[in-house]
């Protein structure tokens, strides 16, 4: 098969394989060929999972010889962030201390995207542990930008974002914390939504920070983001924090058009901090809304530049906790030694990398004796700040505004020994995450060196459906998202 | 909090040992510098009052469903043992636990 | 002055019990005791990159009536917190557990000390889970082998105020918690098996003080004979310490068996940072106050009240009381066979019935009852026995021959009635027809005749063991007494 299904967005590919045009399987093997050619290049899979894409992608064909309604992801590719767990599958979560570990169980999401008849193809690279805004800390070696190879995809779903932005596959999976869908899609030109905390099941998401994580997907396309949500999103009793509510029909949603809707603009975000090139397209879109029908209205986040201290502390917190089950006593990498104590902190101290080392260490302290009170209690309060912001900015607003991120993306290496210059390039991705909300990013643009340039919009809990009916139509009007790296 | 150092190597080290990570001496000094500037950078958290402010421990507020009590299948034992680095009489084996 | 300081003990409790659930308390595994190892484990108890935990609220309601059966206060709103620490047999790296607001606050249960009933406060009961199990590995002890089949599995942890002062009274009170929570159906007792085990903290200060001295922690005591002999080597060698002028020492001890002393474990010094937090993967957990009353409505009769009962309703004696609920289906089938002979004797017969059957199940059934946790074997139903004491006290059957019913009874698994038709053991009343036996005896024993009309009544006991025999214990005993004068006169 050709080169035609490259760009082909998700909807599409699902209807020529329901409609007998192409066999899954047919489908499936051309993506699998193309991710063979390029995929090294870019450094964003790190595993392919040839042989149980093909097996799955018959089973999708037989059903369809079968007579049966096939799902709504019907013989799609799909690459899977690689902290996502897979039956059998390596999942590494781009850490050497799961260097060849293999789930005996798959993620909740992974079984919903089988249920809708998707084709996992591939595992993508990521920052290590999900720790990351780069994808630079990797233990596996980064993943590169499409549009730029000597730039990073962003983190942690860098892989995700490149994967999907140069047509490996039409659709990925990626887990955000404090904006890890949301500043690579911006990075890579392509469109990703965080969820609501507890609309999508995190059973099978490895854990990093677990009050913030949140499988999201990305996609060229709002509508094929929308499509993916639907499959993933929705209560399930093995995840005490996943929501017991219906889940709206996104796919609809899309077609709705925002006229009256209301967005607020953060006008502090839109000054300081942020690259001259961003603020302009960023400026431009506000204008297309306008356009659009949308009401803009300035809010005020009066706690958010706060964000960075308070997530940085909580997520670092937890992380150091969920992380401990990594002490090669049942999986993964051992490092031998003569006592178990020795064992399992040698086993981290080589299985780890020192971003990763950094946070753990960090996070340990904030609640050790003596400190829990001033950091991460403190953190915890001034979280509940900066939800109450948002709660008053919504009393006047439907959607919040914002860059996804302050940069376009920057050059491999250029922050690696600055950890918190790299922190700073969450600061827009980091409120809503803490406040729980759920938010989307769609490109709005590119700089003068071709950089994609990404806009946010937030919404209130369990509101996706606002979300995709301003960008879908956003992205009618601008059409950013139809271009492609060379 | 002192304005200048905030966490000295000893503190470091303690870390380190509760965390379970071993860190070459040598090392210490550069993850001290490091951890030393982001706890200073969140030294920002200081000044702000949250007298009378609850923490946010979940950010959407839910209760913990209850499940029923009712045993499922487990995992065959030859998958759970399969990952592990030692195994021994159908158990993960480790080295000698020196404290009780 | 040179008198020496009098010293008072002490001493407060943990006790850690498994609670009765089918299921482990945060996933579907099996929480059932001896399988084979790692055969009931799952992403969640072997804490497998992912998995997340989802509580058990049958695990949720046997702690919250295990907290009503200890006199607390159930919170509407109480949350999970992570415990941190490593350690081969804890796979997470913590343990989840209730840190600030734990499920049940502020009980309290009275316990008995040498005829003195005293009260001792217990701050909280809360929610946690267990570990795995260290075995020992090959190689002399240069391996250990972990067993996940227990991690996980749901426990209460009570924690008592520091009010008991004694030994002994710190025995009664660990003896009491087994019983309240055996009889509240909430865990099995088994000391043996690790699923009923205590810590205990023990200080001294002189007497009359009011502030506490350092303590010492006593660790895995698994009988009640040991709790006793530890915390009373402990008492002496602090006593001792202090008296030498030297200070207690905060630290962990254990029971040393051979030497009957308690001695210093080693544990690392940061091992006491866990560094306790709201587990984020557990929103609070909240329970209705109907749900809390309608466990409060089904909690079982505790054993102080049913003694209570018994001794005021059924006339028993506080040792009969103190027997018969030695466990709680003893309890139970006490009561069923009691309440079965009341509704057949009418309530005005209540104390001879309740009496009758406390004596009849303690030197009857007693012995032949086998006991495995909470379950209990019984030779004959409850109801049996009320219907073999009805026929003694009607007179179908004399009370001699209730023994051998019941033997057979117990053979046939038949009802009382049927094995005294079947085996023509109902006692002779008619008076001709015993007076027939009687005079054939008398005629067959014309030795023992004349003695007896010489003065030697004693001999009447001969006469009765004949007529008994050859009536195969069957005659009423009274009428052959009556007969037996009346014929040798």
């Amino acid at each position: 098969m050709s080169d035609e299904t490259r760009w082909q967005d998700a909807r599409a590919l699902r209807d020529r394989v329901v409609g007998g045009e192409v066999s899954a399987e047919d489908l499936v093997g051309s993506f699998l060929d193309r991710i063979e050619r390029e995929g090294e290049r870019l450094g964003a899979l790190l595993h392919v999972d040839r042989d149980g894409a093909l097996a799955q992608a018959r089973r999708v064909d037989g059903r369809r010889a079968a007579g049966e309604v096939l799902g709504p992801l019907a013989g799609v590719p799909v690459a899977v962030k690689d902290n996502l767990c897979t039956r059998g599958v390596p999942t590494t979560c781009g850490s050497r201390i799961l260097e060849g570990y293999r789930p005996p169980y798959d993620a909740h999401v992974v079984e919903r995207l089988r249920e809708a008849d998707a084709v996992v193809v591939a595992k993508t690279n990521l920052d290590e542990l999900a720790m990351g805004s780069s994808n630079e800390s990797s233990a596996f070696g980064p993943a590169k930008n499409p549009w730029s190879l000597d730039r990073v995809p962003g983190g942690s779903s860098g892989g995700s974002a490149a994967a999907v932005a140069a047509g490996l596959t039409p659709v990925a999976l990626g887990s955000d914390t404090g904006g890890s869908v949301r500043q690579p899609a911006s990075f890579c030109g392509v469109t990703a939504i965080k969820p609501t905390y507890g609309r999508v099941s995190r059973w099978g998401l490895v854990a990093f920070a677990s009050s913030l994580d949140q499988v999201g997907p990305i996609a060229r396309s709002v509508r094929d983001a929308a499509s993916v949500l639907g499959v993933i999103a929705g209560r399930d009793e093995r995840d005490a924090t996943s929501a017991d509510r219906p889940v709206d029909d996104y796919a609809a949603a899309c077609e709705r058009g925002p006229a009256g809707m209301r967005v607020g603009v953060v006008r502090e975000a839109l000054g300081a901090g942020a690259d001259p090139e961003v603020i302009a397209a960023v400026g431009a879109s506000i204008e297309a809304l306008r356009a659009l029908g949308c009401e803009v209205v300035d809010v005020d986040l009066p706690h958010a530049k706060h964000a960075v201290s308070v997530y940085y502390l909580v997520a670092n917190a937890e992380a150091s906790s969920n992380l401990a089950r990594l002490d090669g006593v049942r999986y993964g990498l051992r490092v031998d030694a003569e006592d178990v104590e020795t064992m399992t902190a040698r086993t981290r101290a080589r299985g780890f990398g020192p971003e990763v080392k950094r946070r753990i260490m960090l996070g340990t302290y904030a609640l050790s004796a003596g400190y829990y009170d001033a950091f991460y209690l403190k953190a915890q309060k001034v979280r509940t700040l900066i939800r109450s912001d948002y709660d008053r900015a919504f009393e006047r607003c439907d959607l919040v505004l914002t860059p996804t991120s302050p940069t376009a993306a920057f050059a491999l290496g250029e922050r690696v020994d600055d950890p918190l210059s790299m922190y700073l390039a969450d600061v827009f991705t980091l409120p809503p995450s803490l406040a729980g909300l759920c938010a989307i990013s769609t490109p709005c643009g590119f700089t003068r060196a071709g950089l994609p340039i990404g806009l946010q919009l937030a919404a209130p809990p369990f509101e996706e459906a606002r979300l995709v009916r301003a960008a879908a139509a956003y992205q009618d009007a601008t059409a950013w998202h139809e271009r492609h790296p060379a | 909090m002192s304005a200048r150092t905030r966490i000295s190597v000893e503190e470091v080290r303690h870390v380190a040992r509760l965390a379970r990570i071993e860190i070459a001496e040598g090392e210490l000094e550069g993850y001290r510098a490091q951890l030393d500037a982001i706890l200073g950078y969140m030294a920002e958290l200081d000044r702000i009052d949250v007298a009378g402010v609850e923490p946010t421990y979940h950010a959407v507020a839910i209760r913990a469903p209850l499940r029923d009590d009712r045993v499922r299948p487990s995992l065959p034992r030859d998958e759970v043992l399969a990952a592990a680095p030692q195994v021994e009489d159908g158990g993960f084996a480790v080295p000698r636990v020196l404290d009780t | 002055m040179a008198s020496a300081t009098r010293w008072e003990p002490v001493i407060g409790l943990e006790v850690h019990a498994q609670l009765l659930s089918r299921s482990k308390l945060f996933c579907g595994c099996s929480a059932a005791y001896g399988a084979a190892p790692n055969t009931n484990v799952c992403p969640v108890c072997l804490g497998l990159p992912g998995a997340l935990p989802a509580p058990n609220g049958g695990a949720v309601e046997l702690a919250i009536r295990a907290g009503l059966a200890l006199g607390c206060t159930v919170q509407l709103e109480s949350r999970f917190a992570r415990k941190n620490y490593f350690y081969p047999d804890m796979a997470k790296g913590y343990q989840i557990s209730q840190y600030e607001l734990p499920l049940d606050t502020d009980g309290a249960i009275e316990i008995d000390v040498d005829g003195v009933t005293r009260r001792v406060g217990i701050e909280r009961v809360h929610l946690e889970e267990d570990a795995a199990k260290n075995l020992h590995g090959s190689g002399g002890g240069r391996t250990t082998v972990v067993d996940f089949n227990r991690a996980g599995v749901p426990l209460v942890e009570i924690v008592s105020r520091p009010d008991m002062r004694s030994a002994a009274e710190t025995e009664a009170y660990l003896r009491k918690i087994r019983e309240i929570l055996m009889f509240a159906g909430v865990n099995d007792g088994n000391l043996e098996e690790g699923s009923f085990r205590c810590d205990a903290n023990v200080s001294l200060r002189p007497v009359g003080d009011e502030r506490l001295g350092t303590r010492t922690e006593l660790k895995n005591i698994n009988s009640f004979r040991f709790v006793r002999m530890a915390i009373e080597s402990e008492i002496v060698r602090q006593e001792a310490v202090l008296a030498g002028g030297g200070a207690v020492v905060q630290e962990t001890r254990g029971w040393n068996e051979a030497s009957g002393t308690t001695v210093a474990m080693r544990t690392k010094e940061e091992a006491h940072d866990y560094r306790y937090f709201p587990d984020p993967d557990l929103p609070p957990l909240v329970v209705s106050e109907a749900r809390v009353s309608a466990v409060r409505e089904a909690l079982p009769e505790l054993p102080d009240a049913r003694r209570a009962r018994w001794q005021r309703e059924l006339g028993l004696t506080a040792y009969d009381a103190q027997v018969l609920s030695s466990h709680p289906r003893v309890a139970d089938y006490f009561d069923a066979a009691a309440t079965a002979l009341v509704s057949a004797w009418g309530e005005g017969a209540k104390p001879d019935a309740g009496k009758k059957a406390a004596n009849f199940v303690q030197s009857e059934i007693l012995g032949d009852v086998s006991i495995d946790g909470l379950e209990a074997r019984f030779p004959v139903p409850a109801e049996g026995v009320a219907e073999l004491l009805g026929l003694v006290r009607d007179g179908t059957i004399n009370s001699k021959m209730a023994k051998d019913v019941l033997a057979r009874m117990r053979a046939s698994g038949r009802s009382a009635r049927a094995v005294v038709d079947e085996g023509g053991l109902a006692q002779v009343t008619d008076a001709a027809e015993i007076e027939r036996v009687v005079r054939e005896v008398v005629e067959a024993s014309p030795k023992q005749v004349d003695q007896y009309r010489a003065g030697q009544t004693k001999v009447l006991g001969y006469f009765v063991g004949q007529v008994m025999k050859a009536t195969k214990g069957t005659a009423n005993p009274q009428i052959v007494n009556e007969l037996l004068r009346k014929v040798l006169s």
